[in-house]
């Protein structure tokens, strides 16, 4: 029975948790009613408390659960994450966040329509929003959905997501969680607290963070574990994903010549061996041939099946000296396509003796006993794969919105200058821990990594602690519990947070302003529980699709496209007099929806690979509509574009600049709409607060209203 | 305030942030160029971790702290300076 085998600690500390979160964001939402808002964010909180918050909505299930999963099946790779997170903040700091708060606009779209007087691109930005706001909810659906199958053995993912989903759903459209500092102060020091103390306890028994390293796994490493050169290796299981699916192809370093070099530029029948390939030769009946002739035979049929080329596409052909005078025996029969055709004639060299390697429209026939086996090199690859995900990690701190709004939680500039302080301190500090998570991990529960989703790594924070059962019993259950209560606080805080700044936007921005100008508060009030009804309900059916994604993962994607849109947006609006409505817009665009697109190509790859791989370790046959989806998975092309690959999974590295050069060259086209005040407003985002410059803006632009 | 104050302020408060963020920037991106050229030497023993992951999972969070630290002690007094000197001399036209 399923309820026998919960665990009561564990199901109790979480159940606490659950209650103290939704009970506390109810209760300080009735108390702001009042005039005290100590509990909302106001002008007058503390540094200290409000440090907290900030760092409490900062710490996501990413940062909680998402980073030590990581580290055990990744290695040295993860460490790019936390660190990068944390540095993140700093960019943040060091370029946006004060002239953002002198400028005074709390949320990206606000700042959209005050720096360009554009109501439109308001709404461009509202919509954006949306879709990066999605892309955040989906790891934290995974940590929801993941930690319930923790708790509760046998319940499935997608149940775990719904359950969450809907509490949380309910809670935002119910008006409760409306980003109170008290509760997410809360929530950072209940993280802390449960990151770190178990961690604590297991150093004491087994050993610190450095003796991890000198210790070997307890167990035998699953197949599926990588080994240990892999994992401590700066260039890893992650990075060298790409570069690695490449096969190791047998290479002919010998003396070649040149057999067949041709331009295509025709459309081709597909289904046979049409008159109208160039150069066919068709070697019909039985004799012996050439091998030369039937390797350029096989490289048409090739050709052929591809049917429409663009122009001036070339094939060639190079083969080893000898293969002019070696001949073959061969028998052609009606094939019933090019394909079928090829088959055959590249089994029969095979027989023989004679390997055609291919690249792309590049082919090389050689005798097998002469090629070298030659794997690529994964550690350029790798290296360009690292640096393209620290820039995504770094400038795409930028696009949280339920971040930036924080910076102006304080009185003056002053207090928020010591405030971001104290939480990059308060982060760092925290961060140091789920990498000795992950690494513990590896030594003391090596058996992680034959399972998949909760029984597999992404379980480790929540299961690590009962490793301790043996010795010190219930002990193990309770720290178990602790972090279980951690995770709830992670992946509750954010996902209501991010719920509660879409629901906002699509409520008030959406249908407010563009809908329904005409509506009244109560209307609006209506819609907002609508509106997160909605949202929520499309992150819930998103968020039962990524059980095989890593946490951490799909966060640095978001994080991609977020780099590629929101960082050059704010960046170049802060610092450049010169740029247009039109140039921001553009750059926005074009650089946050390519990021998505790639993004998406290979992530889809990757839900289709997991999933067969998951149909075939239940045993179940695979459903039709799957099978036929197969085909289109994309994985072949990779294997043999790695650099692509690289490129698509994680584009900030082309992204970025991308989105920066199309801003600066939209905008010096369209210069004549540089905003008419801009001189203020730059005098706004960058004289010191002191001045009173803004007070005088906002009286300038209340004028012109 | 006309526009060469401006611009004056603007570049001085730029060249803060830009070379803070070089800072950090220069050693987070020679990392992995370490990590590549120097295998050997990033993966010696410091206290049993290898260097480099002492450098990148403990080291680097207080090497950030001290960056944000100063950044926050020079802006601050930056802006000091900007509002005394603009109290001092108001520039014409004011």
């Amino acid at each position: 029975m399923m309820i026998a085998a919960v665990d009561p600690y564990i199901l109790t500390l979480s159940a606490v948790t659950v209650v103290v979160t939704v009970f506390m964001g109810f209760w300080a939402a009735r108390k702001s009613k009042s005039a005290a808002d100590f509990f909302v964010a106001g002008r007058g909180v503390s540094v200290g408390w409000n440090a907290s918050a900030i760092s409490g909505e900062y710490l996501s299930a990413a940062s909680f659960m998402g980073v030590a999963a990581m580290v055990m099946s990744s290695g040295y790779d993860a460490l790019w994450y936390p660190v990068c997170y944390a540095c993140g903040y700093l960019f943040l700091l060091l370029f946006i966040a004060g002239p953002l708060r002198r400028f005074g606009a709390y949320t990206i779209p606000d700042f959209a329509e005050g720096r360009y007087d554009s109501p439109l691109f308001r709404k461009i930005a509202v919509v954006f929003v949306l879709f990066i706001g999605c892309f955040y909810t989906m790891p934290q659906m995974k940590g929801a959905g993941t930690t319930l199958a923790y708790i509760f053995p046998g319940l499935p993912y997608w149940a775990g997501v719904v359950l969450i989903g809907s509490v949380i759903t309910l809670n935002v459209a119910l008006g409760g969680m409306k980003g109170i500092t008290l509760v997410q102060a809360f929530q950072y020091w209940a993280k802390m607290f449960a990151i770190s103390i178990p961690v604590f306890v297991l150093m004491s028994v087994y050993g610190g963070y450095g003796h991890q390293f000198e210790t070997k796994p307890s167990g035998p490493l699953p197949e599926k574990a990588p080994a240990e050169a892999a994992w401590m290796n700066p260039f890893g299981p992650l990075t060298t994903k790409a570069a690695k699916a490449v096969k190791p192809g047998l290479v002919y370093e010998g003396p070649r010549v040149t057999a067949l070099s041709e331009e295509y530029g025709l459309r081709l029948n597909q289904q046979g061996l049409s008159g109208s390939l160039p150069g066919l030769v068709l070697a019909v009946g039985e004799g012996d041939y050439p091998a030369v002739d039937l390797a350029m035979e096989y490289v048409h049929a090739q050709m052929a099946q591809k049917g429409v080329f663009t122009p001036r596409q070339t094939v060639s052909l190079e083969t080893s000296l000898d293969l002019a005078t070696r001949r073959m025996h061969w028998r052609s029969v009606e094939f019933k396509s090019a394909k079928l055709h090829g088959e055959a004639l590249l089994s029969t060299l095979a027989t023989n003796g004679i390997t055609l390697s291919q690249e792309g429209n590049r082919f090389v026939a050689f005798p097998t006993s002469e090629g070298v086996l030659r794997s690529m090199d994964a550690r350029p690859y790798a290296l360009l794969y690292t640096y393209s995900l620290i820039i995504a990690l770094v400038c795409g701190t930028a696009g949280l919105p339920h971040i930036l709004v924080r910076f102006y939680t304080n009185p003056d500039g002053v207090a928020a200058k010591r405030t971001t302080m104290w939480v990059m301190i308060l982060i760092g500090v925290f961060y140091v821990f789920p990498p000795v998570i992950g690494v513990m991990g590896r030594n003391l529960m090596p058996g992680l990594y034959s399972g998949a989703g909760v029984s597999g790594t992404d379980g480790l924070v929540l299961k690590l602690p009962t490793i301790l059962q043996e010795r010190f019993g219930i002990l193990g259950s309770i720290l178990s519990g602790v972090t279980c209560a951690g995770a709830f606080a992670a992946f509750m805080s954010t996902f209501s947070g991010l719920l509660v700044s879409m629901t906002g936007a699509l409520a008030h921005d959406v249908y407010g302003r563009i809908l329904r100008p005409q509506s009244t508060a109560g209307e609006r009030m209506r819609m907002f529980k609508w509106c997160a009804v909605l949202i929520g309900g499309i992150s819930i059916v998103l968020g039962t699709m990524v059980e095989n994604f890593e946490i951490n993962f799909m966060v640095g994607q978001a994080f991609a496209i977020a780099a590629a849109s929101y960082f050059p947006l704010l960046f170049m609006s802060v610092w450049w007099r010169g740029m247009t409505m039109k140039g921001a817009a553009t750059g926005m665009l074009s650089g946050g929806l390519l990021a998505m697109v790639a993004i998406s190509l290979t992530s889809w790859t990757t839900f289709i690979t997991a999933q067969a791989a998951k149909f075939k370790s239940l045993g179940r046959p695979e459903p039709e509509w799957f099978h036929s989806l197969k085909p289109y998975s994309l994985a072949e092309y990779w294997a043999m574009h790695p650099l692509l690959r690289i490129l698509c999974e994680q584009p900030a590295i082309w992204a970025v600049p991308l989105a920066i050069l199309l801003m600066i060259v939209v905008s010096k086209q369209t210069s004549r709409d540089i905003p008419k005040d801009i001189r203020m407003k730059m005098l706004v985002l960058h004289a010191p607060e002191e001045l009173g410059l803004k007070q005088e803006y906002i009286r300038d632009h209340e004028g012109a209203h | 305030m006309n526009d060469a104050v401006l611009a004056r302020l603007k570049h001085q408060q730029l060249r803060l942030s830009v070379c803070c963020a070089a800072t950090f920037l220069v050693a987070l991106l020679a990392l992995p160029l370490f990590n590549y050229f120097l295998p050997e030497l990033m993966a010696s023993r410091v206290g049993g971790f290898p260097l480099t992951w002492l450098i990148l999972g403990v080291l680097f969070f207080p090497f950030v702290w001290v960056i944000a630290w100063v950044f926050i002690r020079q802006s601050m007094a930056l802006e000091a300076a900007e509002v005394l000197e603009l109290k001092r001399n108001p520039p014409p036209g004011n």
